[in-house]
């Protein structure tokens, strides 16, 4: 910014065209804090006005040109400097010259490709945003307005549920399964712990989740990990052939869909962490890479899904009778 | 208005419980009791013996029941043998109390009742917390310090198999 009060400055405002209509999702920021911004997807058109208003009015403002670009990019906070654009665009708004009096320019990014979600992480942020330009000779103009991107994903074809036997030879055996190995975020986590030995004086077992952000490649990985939830499942010592329950709702916690490799650059991934805890405190666990995707909030036309398992939770076992007889029937 | 999702939050199938299993004995005692300590011995040759009784119906202890004399040096001795052999970290053990063995002292030093007895609540709980260690249940050194009339200190370190 200028600080001489001869010579002309401007402000830039970039508005949306859809700005009434388009929704906003919360996105936490760098420092913590949560804001809202207009939410976008894959493929969506980005169009709007850039409104230039001359701050001193009756001077002229010389420029070298104005633009506005949409750009993607990944910034690793070790190493600030290089930003990894993915995504540049750009549009001409002016060419260089003499501006007389404010003035609105339109823009419209046709269908942008936006192939990752936004993500601010503990060591490195991916964001999507708008900034538009006036290039003068000593010193630009600038204004930047971020957007939010989700990636959407649909009911994985396959998703086998994680069943496994684990323990320490002669004084632990467990069997633990969780119902399914990708979940969506809203989703819920429904599964059991079969005790087949117990040696140990056992006090409570609890289910974490971990985010494992890693960054970096090569020799200079680093993976940051966070427990974003502690959840206590059992308290109390079991006995062998006990089966504890689970039953973990994903939808009251802040989880991000699982990315992997983007862009070569970092990657987010999830784990549940099963800990069983003894009277001396000492800890056993058992980890277990979990794949999280967004699924997207539009109406369902084929609602067979849900019909299948509401009309399951309240016939019982009525539509597998059902199915027997239906059976019976045909091979008569 | 878009309709909620119906959760499938159904419990997965377990096998139902053994009745024998759900109220049969649990398959984690173990006990072990440091108590009557006895100080043997006169003058400067003295020193103070323990009574280590344990009770286990885990199946790595050759003996469901042991009881045996122990001292000072022979939990030293056991601490020292799983710090060189096991994988895990080995809890501390009560101090040695050197400044209690010094002379001109005013009380009876580590004959002291109040000693014995900080020393003794000491390593109840460092021969409990080995024990119940999953990784240092099969060492060698341990079972011959708790079923074992004496230590044979020229023992071959090493597991014991089930």
């Amino acid at each position: 910014m200028s600080f001489f009060s001869f010579g002309q400055s401007a402000e830039i405002d970039i508005v949306l065209n859809d700005a009434e209509t388009r929704k906003k999702a919360e996105h936490k920021t760098e420092d913590g804090k949560k804001d809202k911004y207009f939410l976008f997807y894959d493929g969506e058109t980005v169009s709007g006005k850039v409104n230039v208003t001359l701050k001193n009015p009756g001077k002229r403002l010389e420029h070298q040109g104005i633009k506005i670009e949409f750009i993607g990019q990944i910034e690793l906070y070790y190493d600030r400097g290089n930003h990894h654009e993915f995504v540049s665009l750009v549009k001409d708004l002016a060419r260089p010259g003499e501006m007389a009096q404010s003035q609105t320019f339109d823009f419209e990014f046709t269908h942008v490709e936006k192939p990752y979600e936004s993500y601010t992480g503990q060591n490195v942020k991916l964001r999507y945003f708008l900034r538009a330009t006036i290039s003068r000779r000593l010193n630009d103009i600038c204004k930047e307005m971020d957007i939010v991107v989700h990636t959407l994903s649909t009911y994985p074809e396959l998703n086998s549920s994680i069943k496994m036997e684990v323990g320490i030879e002669d004084c632990l055996h467990i069997e633990f399964e969780y119902n399914k190995s990708k979940y969506h975020l809203k989703d819920v986590i429904v599964g059991k712990i079969y005790f087949l030995l117990v040696r140990i004086k056992i006090k409570h077992m609890e289910i974490d989740i971990i985010k494992r952000e890693t960054t970096g490649t090569g020799p200079n990985v680093y993976h940051e990990n966070d427990t974003i939830a502690k959840y206590e499942i059992m308290d109390g010592a079991p006995v062998r052939g006990e089966s504890i329950p689970i039953r973990l709702f994903l939808a009251g916690y802040e989880m991000t869909p699982t990315m992997r490799d983007i862009n070569k650059k970092f990657s987010v991934r999830y784990y549940l962490n099963l800990v069983l805890i003894d009277e001396e405190e000492r800890r056993y666990f058992k980890q277990q890479e979990i794949t999280l995707w967004r699924k997207g909030d539009i109406v369902r036309k084929s609602m067979s899904h849900q019909a299948a398992i509401a009309s399951q939770r309240f016939e019982g076992s009525a539509s597998s009778e059902k199915a027997l007889s239906q059976a019976k029937e045909d091979s008569n | 208005m878009s309709e909620p999702t119906v959760a499938d939050t159904r419990r997965l199938n377990s096998k139902p419980q053994d009745l024998t299993d759900a109220y049969g004995p649990p398959s984690n005692f173990l006990e072990i009791d440091v108590y009557d300590p006895q100080t043997i011995g006169v003058g400067r040759n003295r020193f103070t013996t323990y009574e280590v009784r344990m009770r286990t119906n885990l199946p790595i202890f050759k003996l469901k029941e042991s009881c045996v004399r122990r001292r000072y040096s022979d939990f030293e001795w056991l601490k020292n043998e799983l710090e060189r052999d096991s994988k895990i970290v080995v809890p501390p053990l009560p101090g040695k109390a050197l400044k209690r063995q010094l002379p001109f002292r005013g009380d009876e030093g580590i004959f002291e009742e109040s000693f014995i007895e900080e020393r003794r609540a000491g390593l109840e709980q460092f021969i409990n917390r080995i024990a119940g260690h999953p990784l240092a249940q099969n060492e060698r050194c341990l079972h011959i310090f708790l079923q074992e009339e004496s230590i044979d200190r020229n023992y071959i370190p090493g597991k014991v198999r089930q």
